[in-house]
């Protein structure tokens, strides 16, 4: 999502119209092996999750021995496996759920928060200098978070003006500022480039009407503004909430290894290096990552659809 | 930390940063003069100018600049470490070296094959999809992986990839089917060059589902009597496609080759999570991790993340060029 245009919202969400019952009918013989491709494709598509799915919920005896598959002909099912990760002494993966819940959260309220306003400022607060820096936020995205790393790092733990450091023991909060501060960092040039862009749908009149009322920015940006934008907030917001959530990169280097503060991802990512074989541990542990996601990816969709729609391209 | 204090911390963390904006928005609110609209602006903006500012553009340039430096870290300004300049050795290490030249052409094979496999399923599977009685199902199924961290997604195919002995019992479904038809079994991630392509197929079922998302909806927009008055020529199934269905999405197919081929360019999860770099199946992100992070080598770090940066730029240039055309029409 690098790359976008300012196109309308509901751009391509018109809903097909009724086949009449001769293009069915023309249709119906390539149809056949339209609806096969399909169907393999989606099969292709379901069935390494679906494999890895029967697998958490067997026993550790069979996973190990013969494939999933199997367990049609031989239903064996267990939440052995699940119990072990979640709460075993040595995967205790509870722990770094609630360190990925911990993460994430403000670094999907703080960033989408000041990219709002921003947006504002940009779209509807004339000052000099706009449009250059509008240009130059929106230029920012291309630099890829490897760039930044090292540096960002050396200023956490060494920052310049004897600030308090915000990596390493000493810091606040357990260590947590630096993994929110990087992933609001990195989030901020495109959600101010998207928001900016459903904020210049808005008609000027609305807000050219609430200045002559005597309303100010303020006012306009929370009473006008913030109730309009929810749905271009929400989809934004369930794209950062997936990126953080599944953030490998970031957590790594700026958790630095440190347990108390990783969240899922970087242990889910080290029992695949150390227990390659234990695939009732591994299934059982990917599925407890996936859940959440899927969750929020599944009952929010629509706005994810569209969100990701309406940034981005118009056909 | 408790989990409870850890909650704690992120409840504190929250509030005072709205509590902050939350002031800062109040104390600005009854300015109404010329100037206290520059200072609403100000205070509406520089937040996150100023993260910006000090979180990408000052690491950026701090990056590009250690590019030119040896192993150990160079600060932009007060170094005084100037036997550290190496010019463009760590360059022309990456450039003649063999494992890095390998990492080089692996992620070359990233770049070119992900977006153009991922985006012409997409795109198949779209256009067979539209319309059909199951689309909402079908497009669910194919875009359920978007939701899974790389991480999860590499776990899925390596348990996809499980290699055992012929004569064993196999865990893998791609195994077993191998053997099922006779073959001998295969060590998917481990048999160079071509797992290199079997962790190309893992991402290629990541954003293929991206791929087809954005272009059914472009597929859509279509106007219908376009369609119609092509059938009416004796213009249909394949030609259709070729003829109508393309050149309509156009811009689209660009928006979505381009941004898999930057997100391709930047990934590393893949690969350390099936591979671990080994067995010659290092990507530039992936190596960049492993040079500043395990090797401390900061120079060859920094030179590979600058040239990620390279090779993204001429991609999002020629984006907004297209984009800039389109808005002229």
């Amino acid at each position: 999502m690098t790359t976008t245009t300012p196109t309308a919202p509901q751009a391509g969400l018109k809903t097909a119209p009724p086949r009449s019952a001769s293009s069915a009918a023309r249709e119906s013989l390539s149809g056949r092996w339209a609806s096969a491709a399909a169907i393999v494709i989606a099969v292709l598509w379901t069935l390494p999750t679906f494999g890895l799915l029967v697998s958490s919920f067997r026993p550790e005896g069979e996973v190990k021995t013969n494939g999933w598959w199997n367990a049609v002909t031989d239903p064996q099912f267990t939440l052995d496996s699940y119990r072990q990760v979640i709460s075993g002494a040595d995967i205790d993966l509870a722990t770094y759920l609630i360190n990925s819940v911990v993460i994430t959260i403000p670094a999907v309220l703080i960033p989408i928060s000041l990219a709002v306003m921003a947006a504002y400022a940009f779209a509807w607060i004339p000052f000099k200098g706009r449009d250059t820096l509008f240009v130059a936020v929106f230029a920012l995205q291309i630099v890829p978070i490897q760039v930044t790393m090292i540096p960002l790092l050396r200023l956490y733990v060494d920052p310049p003006f004897n600030l308090m450091p915000l990596a390493g023991n000493d810091a606040p909060g357990g260590g947590f500022y630096t993994v929110w501060l990087s992933h609001t960092i990195f989030a901020l040039p495109l959600a101010i480039f998207l928001l900016h862009n459903f904020m210049r749908e808005i008609p000027g009149e609305l807000i050219e009407s609430a200045r002559v009322d005597g309303a100010g920015h303020v006012q306009i940006f929370s009473k006008i503004m913030l109730p309009l934008m929810t749905p271009a907030i929400a989809a934004f917001g369930i794209f950062q909430f997936l990126w953080v959530w599944n953030d490998l990169l970031v957590a790594l280097v700026f958790a630095g290894g440190n347990p108390s503060v990783s969240p899922l991802t970087v242990r889910l990512a080290a029992l695949a290096g150390q227990r390659g074989e234990d695939w009732h541990l591994l299934s059982a542990g990917a599925f407890v990552s996936l859940v959440v996601p899927l969750i929020v990816f599944l009952s929010l969709q629509r706005y994810f659809v569209r969100g990701l729609l309406a940034g981005s391209v118009k056909g | 930390m408790t989990s409870t204090d850890k909650l704690i911390q992120m409840a504190i963390a929250v509030v005072l940063f709205f509590a902050v904006t939350g002031l800062i928005l109040v104390l600005t609110a009854r300015l109404r003069s010329r100037n206290g609209e520059r200072v609403q602006a100000a205070a509406f903006i520089a937040p996150s100018l100023l993260l910006i500012a000090v979180g990408l553009l000052y690491p950026a340039v701090g990056t590009i600049y250690q590019s030119f430096f040896g192993s150990s870290y160079q600060p932009i300004l007060g170094g005084g470490n100037e036997g550290n300049f190496v010019g463009l050795d760590n360059y022309r290490r990456i450039f003649t070296n063999g494992d890095l030249l390998q990492v080089l052409q692996n992620t070359a094979l990233w770049v070119v094959l992900t977006p153009l496999v991922a985006t012409t399923i997409g795109l198949v599977y779209a256009v067979l999809i539209d319309r059909s009685r199951f689309e909402k199902v079908a497009k669910a199924l194919i875009f359920l992986p978007m939701a899974i961290s790389l991480v999860g997604a590499s776990i899925i195919w390596k348990f996809m990839y499980d290699y055992k002995g012929t004569d064993q019992d196999q865990l893998g479904v791609l195994n077993a089917l191998l053997k099922a038809v006779g073959f001998d079994t295969y060590r998917f991630l481990l048999t160079e060059p071509w797992n290199t392509f079997f962790l190309i197929v893992i991402i290629v079922w990541v954003q293929a589902g991206f791929a087809m998302t954005i272009l059914s909806a472009a597929i859509k927009a279509i106007p219908d009597d376009i369609v119609e008055a092509a059938k009416l020529d004796g213009v249909n199934g394949l030609k259709l496609f070729r003829y109508i269905t393309v050149p309509s999405i156009r811009p689209s197919l660009i928006v979505v080759l381009t941004t898999i081929s930057i997100t391709t360019l930047k990934v590393f999860d893949i690969v350390r999570t099936a591979t671990g770099g080994q067995f010659g199946t290092s990507v530039l992100a992936y190596e960049f991790y492993v040079q500043s992070f395990r090797s401390f080598d900061f120079g060859l770090g920094a030179a590979l993340a600058t040239l990620i940066f390279v090779l993204v730029t001429p991609i999002v240039v020629y984006n907004i060029r297209q984009m800039r055309r389109l808005e002229a029409r």
